[in-house]
């Protein structure tokens, strides 16, 4: 924890359009972005995009193994919007689409309101708000922070999933991160 | 419902911030990675660059200033102008962008709202509508298409648009308020979240859309004052619209 060694984030590709902005807004607190979904300090598993061609993305690149056997090890993952929905038993999504199974639960489709759900929401606990962009949302137990009734965040081991995107959510997104890398 | 969105609008025209003085003379106001910094930090919840190049020249410029907005800022960015391809919208994305507005090129080709939220989500696509009298308009509102405003959103959404941007060629640049009757029109004909545009002059005015639409752009009434923005939500918050503590 006192190491001054910059901490290794390793950002899963899988041609989700999303990576740029995950990996500027991890440079910017101070990480180095390395290729290698195992042995980094933390993995971030970003998502945008449909369900069934991540899914098929992972496991053409092999990450999917990896992503396995890293939160097999207790080693800390972040899941960021399909992210988090990836890492569900399975998802709704595209006819049904097995997921990583780290969370108990699946991805439903949103209903009520105006889908897809896009905009700043506040989260609980904590009363800060975060940038939302979906149309499916998780339903597990392992919910540790909700915002209007939509699962917000969801926990098991070394595996954090959010809904929102922290990497747009300014400040607030900002710190979410920082709290992440602190812990790892 | 997530809470409502202020969205500045930046035209940019070769990769620099350029205002128009009714179409002509366009004037250089400055560069978008600075003027967007500085909406972002008046409490700016997401950003439009509209891209108002005539030809496809400014394309690498376009996509240049896409990514140093990216590496700068860390709040959402739609794209919009000239995209014809999901081509065109993947390298945007690529890029940095968070979302691609099409406009024209759907009106000529519908199939492309389908293709675009095949390959990038709905999230990512957003249907920039220009309408006047309740018909839409191609070609930045130059070409009157003969279909309904309320008709084409709905048959948007239907193809996979996640939002839809609705300007008022009628209220546009007059700052006398948006056109609330077309707003209401779009607003009930689907359920993507809708995003006003046109004619805000004052806070009392985007008070009035945001009771119908989701997000308000902003274009001349913050152009060149960024200041103006944190004046704006300020008096919103004042008049009880709930909007994010940017801080």
């Amino acid at each position: 924890m006192t190491t001054r060694r910059p901490r290794r984030v390793s950002i899963c590709d899988y041609g989700a359009g999303n990576v740029r902005s995950v990996s500027v807004a991890l440079r910017r607190l101070g990480t180095e972005i390395v290729d290698d979904p195992l042995g980094a300090d933390l993995c971030v598993l970003p998502g945008v995009g449909s369900a069934s061609s991540a899914m098929a993305c992972l496991r053409r690149r092999g990450l999917d193994r990896a992503l396995r056997e890293r939160f097999h090890l207790g080693r800390p993952i972040l899941g960021i919007c399909l992210g988090l929905q990836l890492a569900l038993e399975e998802t709704e999504e595209d006819g049904g689409v097995p997921g990583l199974g780290f969370l108990p639960g699946r991805a439903v489709r949103l209903r009520g309101g105006r889908v897809p759900r896009i905009g700043w929401a506040t989260v609980e606990p904590g009363g800060e708000a975060f940038y939302f962009a979906h149309s499916y949302a998780a339903v597990t137990p392992a919910a540790t922070a909700v915002s209007e009734g939509v699962v917000a965040e969801a926990r098991v081991g070394s595996f954090v999933g959010v809904q929102f995107h922290p990497e747009k959510s300014g400040a607030a997104g900002a710190r979410f991160l920082e709290r992440c890398l602190s812990r790892v | 419902m997530p809470l409502p969105r202020l969205i500045p609008c930046l035209d940019v025209d070769r990769g620099r911030v350029v205002k128009g003085v009714r179409f002509e003379g366009l004037r250089d106001v400055g560069d978008p990675v600075e003027l967007g910094a500085a909406y972002s930090g008046a409490g700016a919840d997401e950003l439009v660059f509209l891209d108002v190049s005539a030809t496809t020249e400014g394309r690498p410029l376009l996509l240049d200033l896409v990514a140093r907005v990216a590496d700068r800022l860390a709040i959402p960015f739609t794209v919009g102008g000239g995209i014809r391809t999901v081509a065109d919208a993947a390298a945007l994305l690529r890029a940095g962008a968070d979302k691609v507005a099409v406009n024209t090129a759907a009106l000529r080709r519908p199939v492309l709202i389908g293709e675009l939220a095949a390959a990038l989500g709905s999230q990512a696509v957003v249907l920039a509508i220009d309408a006047s009298g309740g018909e839409v308009h191609a070609r930045a509102g130059s070409e009157p298409t003969g279909r309904g405003a309320a008709a084409w959103a709905r048959e948007g959404e239907a193809a996979g648009a996640g939002e839809i941007l609705l300007t008022s060629i009628d209220a546009d640049g007059t700052r006398e308020g948006y056109d609330l009757g077309l707003t209401a029109a779009v607003a009930g004909a689907v359920s993507v979240p809708l995003i006003a545009s046109g004619g805000a002059g004052e806070a009392s005015h985007i008070a009035a859309v945001l009771e119908f639409a989701q997000a308000a752009l902003l274009a001349s009434i913050v152009h060149e004052s960024p200041a103006r923005l944190g004046v704006l939500r300020a008096e919103l918050l004042s008049r009880g619209v709930l909007l994010r503590d940017a801080a």
